[in-house]
C-alpha cells in the first residue's frame, strides 16, 4: 500500500494537502473521512489518528497527523520545487513564521466564522446569537488585515516573490468564510490580487475542485438528531 | 570553512576571528555577530529560544521587553514586531517572530547538533507534528491556567468562577493526557532515545502553570521522568535560571501594575481568548434565548 491521504475537503488543512499533492503530482490514495456523518469519531480512522482528526497521512507503517507536519514531510520526500519551502535560511524562516503564526489567528477565526454563520444554524440547527456572530467576524476582519500587513505586504506572495506552504495553507483557510458568505477579499484590493496570483499559480482547475464542498456548504441538508448529538461536544471544543 | 578560497576566505583574510558558516543555501552567513532576542522569561516560547540559544552558546544580546510593566505596546518594540509578541529576533536587518520559526532558523543556521531536529524523514516529521500541535491543544490551556488561576485574581482583585477553574484544569489535564498517550507514549522523549526541539517546546509549556502553584508533572509518574531526563539534558542550572523569573511570579507586587497597562492587558486579545471566551459546554454555551454565545 502506497501513501493514503486521509481527507475531508470540507476542512481547510485537508484542501491544502490536496493541493499540494495533486500540483507536484505526489501519488497517493485518497481516503475521505466524512466529518459530518462523525467517520472521524470511527474506531477504523482512530487506528489511523489516535486524536481523531483530519487530515492524516498513512505510509506503510508510518501515521501522521497536523497538516504543517503532512506538508514538510510530502515537501521532503517527494522533493517538491524549491520555492515551496525555499532551501534559503531566511526565506524558509518567513514561510515557518507564517506556519506557527496562523494555527492561533487566522485559522480560528475562519473556523469560527464558518461555524456560526452557516454550519451551526443551517446543519446543526443550532442559532447564534447576533453578539457572537459580530465578534466573530470582527475578529476575522483583524485576522485578514493583519494577514495583508504584516505578512503579506507589497509582495507578490505571503514568503516573497514565489507561491509557497505559507499561501497554500492561507488561501485555504480564507475560502472557510467564503464558503460561508463572507465577502474577505471586498474592500481590499492587495489581498484579492494576491488571491487570484495563488489561483493561478495552483491551477484554476485544481483549486475549484478543492473548494467545491466548501462552496456548497450553506446547502448542507440538516444533521439527524444522533449525528448532531455525536458531533456537537467536540464540534464546540474545536472552535473555542 | 578554512578554504583558501571563495568569499569565506576573503573576509576572514580581513577580520581573522570572523565565523562563516554556509547552511547548505549558497549563501555565508556570519556566525559571531550577535543576534537580537526579545525575551521576557515568563513566556514559555522565550523560554525555548533562551534556552536553546544558551546552550548552544549563540551569540545573542538579551532584549529584555517587560511583559510586567507592558514593554510589548511601547513604540520601540511595536516597531520591531507590530504583533506586539514576544520572542522576537533580530539578525543585522532580518527581523524572525514566532518561536517555532526562531528554533528552526537557529538549528539551521548554527547547525547545532542533529537530534534537536533530525534529519530522519520519519522522526523530523514527529517534530513538526508535536510543534504544530501545541499551539492551540497545549500552549493555550497551559497559558490559561496562569490567568485564570493567578493573573485575573491578582489584577482585578476577582476571583474567577469555579466553573471555569474546573473547566481549564479539565483542558490541561486532557492536553496532558494526550501528550503522553500520543507523543511520548514509551520512549525516552518525543522522537525516541534523545532530546528534541519537541521536548524542549513542551516542557517549557508544561512548566507555565507553576507560576499559579499547579503542578502539570503530579498527574503521571512517565510525564515527571521525562520532565527530569528533559531537565538533566538542558543541564538543571540553565533550566533553572530560565525558569527563576516565571517562579517568582506569584509574588510580584501587582499593586505596581501601571493602570494603563492594566486596560491594554485585559484588552489584549490573548487575555480575551483565554479569559473572555466562553466555556465549550453543550450545557453552558447557550445564552438565555437559548442560541449559541
Amino acid at each position: 500500500m502506497g501513501l493514503e491521504l486521509y481527507l475531508d475537503l470540507l476542512s481547510q488543512p485537508c484542501r491544502a494537502i490536496y493541493i499540494f499533492a495533486k500540483k507536484n503530482g505526489i501519488p497517493f490514495e485518497l481516503r475521505t473521512v466524512d466529518l459530518i456523518k462523525g467517520q472521524h469519531l470511527s474506531d477504523a480512522f482512530s487506528q489511523v489518528n489516535p486524536l481523531k482528526k483530519v487530515p492524516a497521512l498513512k505510509d506503510g507503517d508510518f501515521t501522521l497527523s497536523e497538516s504543517v507536519a503532512i506538508l514538510l514531510y510530502l515537501t521532503h520526500k517527494y522533493k517538491v520545487p524549491d520555492h515551496w519551502y525555499p532551501q534559503d535560511l531566511q526565506a524558509r524562516a518567513r514561510v515557518d513564521e507564517y506556519l506557527a503564526w496562523q494555527h492561533t489567528t487566522l485559522r480560528r477565526s475562519c473556523l469560527r466564522a464558518l461555524w456560526h454563520k452557516v454550519m451551526f444554524p443551517v446543519f446543526l440547527g443550532e442559532p447564534v446569537s447576533p453578539q457572537t456572530l459580530a465578534a466573530t467576524l470582527a475578529e476575522l476582519d483583524v485576522n485578514v488585515q493583519l494577514l495583508e500587513d504584516k505578512f503579506l505586504q507589497n509582495k507578490a506572495f505571503l514568503a516573497g516573490p514565489h507561491i509557497s506552504l505559507a499561501d497554500l495553507v492561507a488561501i485555504t483557510e480564507l475560502m472557510h468564510p467564503v464558503g460561508a458568505g463572507c465577502q474577505v477579499f471586498k474592500g481590499r484590493p492587495k489581498l484579492a490580487a494576491w488571491r487570484n496570483r495563488v489561483e493561478a499559480a495552483v491551477g484554476e482547475d485544481l483549486f475549484q475542485e478543492a473548494h467545491e464542498i466548501i462552496l456548497k456548504a450553506k446547502d448542507f441538508p440538516p444533521a439527524d438528531p444522533t449525528t448532531k448529538q455525536k458531533l456537537m461536544p467536540r464540534v464546540l471544543a474545536m472552535i473555542q | 570553512m578554512g578554504e583558501g578560497t571563495g568569499p569565506g576566505a576573503l573576509a576572514r583574510h580581513r577580520d581573522p576571528g570572523l565565523q562563516l558558516a554556509s547552511c547548505g543555501c549558497g549563501a555565508w552567513h556570519r556566525l559571531n555577530m550577535a543576534l537580537e532576542l526579545y525575551m521576557d522569561l515568563l513566556s514559555a516560547p522565550c523560554r525555548a529560544v533562551y534556552i536553546f540559544s544558551k546552550k548552544h552558546d549563540i551569540p545573542f544580546n538579551f532584549q529584555f521587553v517587560d511583559l510586567l510593566k507592558g514593554h510589548p505596546y511601547n513604540k520601540e518594540y511595536i516597531k520591531i514586531n507590530p504583533l506586539r509578541k514576544l520572542p522576537s529576533l533580530k539578525d543585522g536587518k532580518f527581523v524572525l517572530t514566532e518561536s517555532v520559526a526562531i528554533l528552526y532558523y537557529l538549528c539551521r543556521k548554527y547547525s547545532t547538533p542533529s537530534h534537536w531536529y533530525p534529519p530522519d524523514l520519519h522522526i523530523r516529521a514527529r517534530v513538526d507534528e508535536f510543534m504544530a500541535w501545541q499551539h492551540v491543544a497545549f500552549q493555550l490551556p497551559m497559558k490559561k491556567m496562569v490567568w485564570l488561576k493567578l493573573l485575573i485574581p491578582k489584577i482585578t482583585g476577582e476571583e474567577v468562577s469555579a466553573e471555569k477553574m474546573d473547566h481549564t484544569v479539565a483542558e490541561v489535564k486532557n492536553s496532558l493526557k494526550l501528550f503522553e498517550e500520543y507523543f511520548l507514549q514509551d520512549k525516552m522523549f518525543i522522537t525516541g532515545d534523545q532530546i528534541s526541539l519537541a521536548d524542549l517546546v513542551a516542557v517549557v509549556e508544561m512548566m507555565q502553570p507553576m507560576a499559579a502553584n499547579y503542578n502539570a508533572f503530579l498527574n503521571s509518574s512517565k510525564v515527571a521522568e521525562w520532565r527530569m531526563r528533559v531537565e538533566l539534558s538542558i543541564g538543571s542550572g540553565l533550566f533553572r535560571e530560565a525558569h527563576n523569573r516565571l517562579m517568582q511570579l506569584a509574588d510580584w507586587d501587582f499593586s505596581t501594575l501601571d493602570p494603563v497597562v492594566k486596560e491594554k492587558i485585559c484588552k489584549n486579545h490573548y487575555y480575551q481568548q483565554a479569559v473572555m471566551a466562553p466555556i465549550c459546554n453543550p450545557s453552558t454555551s447557550r445564552g438565555g434565548d437559548g442560541r449559541i454565545t
